[in-house]
């Protein structure tokens, strides 16, 4: 085998080298930031460019970083190896492996739409596939994101007449920046939450373009954010940070959003219903792009639609990992 | 459609009460009378007969969508609605969205595809879903199915409506009693007829808030009228016209599953509604509510369930005297008028009693002992109080027992419906017989949400295995269960049936080996008669 399931995570044998592993290992190819992907203790890590800056921020100055760009070739061990984007969020990275002929890619989380940030998700024809799928169901399809901007705008607007607070619960890596990009053409300011502002700052530093946010910090001045848009991360909910931008109405940016039940059960005012991930038609044709004969699903709902990939002709199977797709607490993933 | 789809829309996107009946008032002024009325048909919970089923809705959508069956039931149980995971899969955004029916029109559609064939049904349906919206076809399918759930209570439709048409409240909520039919009534025969054409008509019931202060709050105790709180069913008896009508609690007619109150019409005056206690009192015992269910839920009562489970009317209350809305009288007045109109000696109705008492003390030890009466507690009235309309505090107080609880072990989780759908909330519990974990009662309520998501997660990571929806659990919880009643049953597994049975708390503390046992349990039914 190419690559096999470990507990540390997914290995490749031939060039002793792991993806994403979730336990301490010499050599690690992290598809992109996100803190289930990019753990902790690795004592090399290999990525995209510009997940480096991301990288350094969350795991600490001194750790080993080796960057590559998109679709340049590298050898391990007489392993070929690439990266290819895969849409997530900024640098994130589908990783190409080559041995004797026979291609694997591993996809980490990726969506098939253009988000306007990060670097479009690209085919890549291999035989095995190892595919997230999050919202792998058939009831999750998102609307192209400029319907749901456009529906965003118009919440704001009215908010704004009614001279309450916008606040946008969005992830502080890739969801948040995907949401600023997109709105700022139609609002004066853009606050932000410190913890969605780091990661602006980093960005900027490392040369990607985001529009101009106001950290909300104690010097500002809150009588002045009045029907203005905020975006804060999904854990400023209920906090006295947040409550002293009252009035203000919530909205939360999630592919969970979908349901009714899940919007109601944390108590938000608005669901916007946009991910970082693929939805069903985007993970049906991924797969069929890529032209493989297997597939391996690690998180979503595996079981579902590995079965589902039987039916219609694929050899699939499920692996357990420890990537949050089957996460018991849907609240907390913001995909 | 489009208005009753967006009126909806925003009810489900706020949870402020008094935006919820702003949004309903300009609905009831902006929308065709009919419409207005269907509006209030769904919104009080008034449930029609399905054209349609479960099962061939999820079929005709596989068919539509090219997927298979078993994948439109994963999806099922996971949005956990029927209605939302349709409109998820049928949408298509390739076909023109205009269908530019009203409400009611689209209602009478689906009424009368009830004669129709199953591959007419099927036509109409795949018809609508092509040229809806999603979330049109959402409420298509809620038509279709039944159990509109939205957050609006009959409080803040009956607050609107009073803001819209300016009638007074209480008068709304007489009004949008009993059994009246959208097909058959109008919104103006509804709202501005004259009532006393409809002689069936039930009063809104005054129901109690629990105790929440000391007794010696409530001042003296001659103001107050203590009676038992008992454990059958709130009823409604209504003799008007020569004809006698029983109404549950429950608003649904009840009349035909409790035929003896017939021969109440030869020891009552005309003109008379009663509020009191549908129970079973055999050889003046008087019978758990377990034995009431069997009464209930029945299109025909025979002899032999009548003489087995004889029913009787425990009457708390009178409405209506003399043809005459008696309800702003005090208590005092409406309880003498009560004692000179119920006979005595009568099996059929009896009068609750008043419960003798000079001091709170007294009134305490008495309520501690009232399990030994079959009773679930007292209530406490104010002897000045009207009767009221729907939950008020002040006047009337329940007093109820502290329920039983027992504390069991966490064995299967299911995942629950609406705000809890894709979440593991509803459980099965078993207690310890002859070193094995026996199931013997699911209960669903009395976490907070945090707990929820906790229990959840346990669920996931520890997973046996699944059976459809539900999962059997590795056993390592711990919950204290309380419930107000146990009887011997033969159809349970463990043999007993528990009465209201909730989740009190998380025992945290206890390990599986300190749970109950079933013996524990057996024994509790021997101190409850």
């Amino acid at each position: 085998m190419l690559l096999e399931f470990t507990n540390k995570g997914i290995y490749c044998p031939q060039a002793d080298v792991y993806i994403d592993p979730w336990r301490t290992v010499d050599k690690a190819i992290i598809t992109h930031a996100h803190s289930d992907h990019a753990r902790w203790g690795m004592k090399h890590y290999l990525c995209h460019e510009k997940s480096k800056a991301i990288l350094h921020h969350r795991l600490g100055k001194e750790i080993n970083v080796e960057t590559k760009k998109y679709n340049e070739p590298f050898t391990i061990n007489g392993v070929g190896f690439s990266l290819h984007p895969a849409g997530h969020v900024i640098g994130s990275s589908q990783i190409r492996v080559e041995h004797k002929g026979e291609v694997w890619v591993v996809s980490g989380d990726y969506k098939t739409e253009c988000d306007g940030i990060s670097d479009a998700f690209e085919p890549v024809k291999c035989n095995t596939f190892i595919t997230e799928c999050t919202f792998g169901l058939p009831i999750y399809n998102w609307h192209p994101q400029i319907d749901v901007f456009n529906e965003m705008i118009r919440w704001i607007k009215q908010n704004e007449a009614d001279k309450i607070n916008s606040v946008i619960f969005a992830y502080a890596l890739g969801k948040a920046q995907r949401i600023i990009q997109n709105i700022y053409p139609y609002v004066e300011e853009l606050y932000t939450h410190g913890a969605i502002e780091n990661t602006n700052k980093i960005l900027r530093e490392s040369e990607t373009n985001i529009a101009p946010t106001i950290l909300i910090n104690k010097e500002s001045d809150l009588k002045k954010i009045k029907g203005k848009v905020i975006i804060a991360p999904p854990s400023a909910q209920d906090t006295p940070w947040l409550r002293k931008l009252e009035p203000y109405k919530t909205a939360l940016a999630s592919g969970w959003m979908t349901l009714r039940g899940a919007r109601r059960r944390r108590n938000i005012d608005k669901g916007f219903v946009i991910s970082d991930h693929a939805d069903w038609n985007g993970l049906n044709s991924a797969i069929k792009n890529t032209g493989c004969e297997t597939v391996i699903a690690t998180h979503g709902y595996t079981e579902i639609f590995s079965k589902w990939l039987r039916q219609i002709g694929y050899r699939a199977i499920a692996e357990k990992t420890q990537y949050e797709g089957e996460t018991a607490d849907i609240s907390n993933e913001i995909a | 459609m489009k208005q009753f789809v967006d009126l909806y829309k925003q009810l489900d996107e706020t949870t402020s009460s008094n935006e919820k009946i702003a949004l309903l008032k300009n609905y009831f002024l902006s929308a065709s009378n009919d419409d207005s009325l269907w509006c209030i048909a769904l919104f009080i919970g008034k449930r029609f007969k399905k054209p349609i089923s479960s099962t061939q809705l999820k079929q005709w959508v596989a068919e539509k969508t090219n997927l298979p069956y078993w994948l439109v039931d994963e999806c099922h149980h996971i949005a956990g609605d029927l209605g939302e995971t349709i409109a998820h899969l049928a949408y298509t955004n390739n076909s023109e969205k205009n269908i530019l029916k009203n409400l009611n029109e689209i209602i009478i559609e689906i009424a009368s595809l009830k004669n129709k064939s199953d591959d007419d049904k099927k036509a109409f349906i795949k018809e609508y879903w092509n040229q809806l919206t999603k979330d049109e076809i959402f409420i298509f399918n809620k038509l279709i199915s039944g159990s509109f759930r939205v957050g609006v209570s009959e409080k803040i439709i009956i607050k609107a409506l009073s803001i819209a048409f300016k009638i007074q409240e209480n008068e709304i909520a007489h009004k949008l009693m009993g059994n009246w039919n959208p097909f058959e009534t109008n919104l103006n025969e509804l709202l501005f007829s004259n009532q006393t054409e409809n002689f069936s008509k039930p009063y809104p019931f005054y129901l109690a808030y629990a105790l929440e202060n000391e007794l010696n709050n409530l001042g003296h105790t001659k103001d107050w009228q203590a009676e038992y709180k008992w454990d059958g069913i709130r009823g409604q008896i209504i003799f008007r016209n020569h004809e006698i009508f029983i109404w549950s609690r429950g608003e649904e007619l009840i009349t035909h599953q409790f035929p003896e109150f017939e021969h109440l019409k030869k020891h009552l005056p005309d003109g008379t509604v009663l509020d009191g206690e549908i129970v079973i009192l055999k050889n003046n015992e008087l019978l758990s509510f377990q034995h009431l269910q069997k009464r209930l839920g029945r299109k025909n009562v025979s002899k032999k369930t009548m003489e087995e489970l004889p029913a009787a009317f425990i009457a708390y209350d009178i409405l209506e005297h003399q043809s005459k809305d008696i309800r702003q009288l005090p208590l005092s007045e409406r309880r003498n008028i009560l004692e000179n109109i119920i006979p005595s000696n009568n099996v059929l109705i009896h009068l609750s009693e008043k419960i003798h008492f000079s001091t709170w003390d007294e009134l305490k030890e008495i309520q501690q002992k009232s399990r030994t009466k079959s009773a679930e507690g007292l209530m406490l009235k104010h002897r000045n109080s009207s009767y009221q309309v729907g939950r008020k505090k002040g006047d009337w107080w329940k007093w109820k027992i502290n329920p039983y609880s027992i504390d069991a072990v966490l064995t299967y989780a299911m995942q629950g419906h609406g705000r809890r759908a894709n979440l593991f909330t509803d459980y099965t519990f078993a207690l310890w017989h002859n070193g094995e974990l026996v199931t013997f009662t699911k209960a669903y309520s009395g976490l907070s949400d945090e707990e929820i998501k906790e229990v959840d997660a346990f669920v996931r990571k520890n997973t046996i295995e699944k059976f459809g929806p539900v999962r059997s659990v590795t056993p390592q919880l711990v919950f204290e269960i309380a419930f107000e009643g146990i009887a011997f049953s033969k159809r349970h597994k463990s043999g007993v049936a528990l009465r209201f049975p909730r989740i009190a708390r998380w025992r945290k503390d206890k390990s599986i080996s300190e749970a109950n046992t079933l013996d524990d349990l057996i024994k509790l039914i021997s101190q409850h008669v």
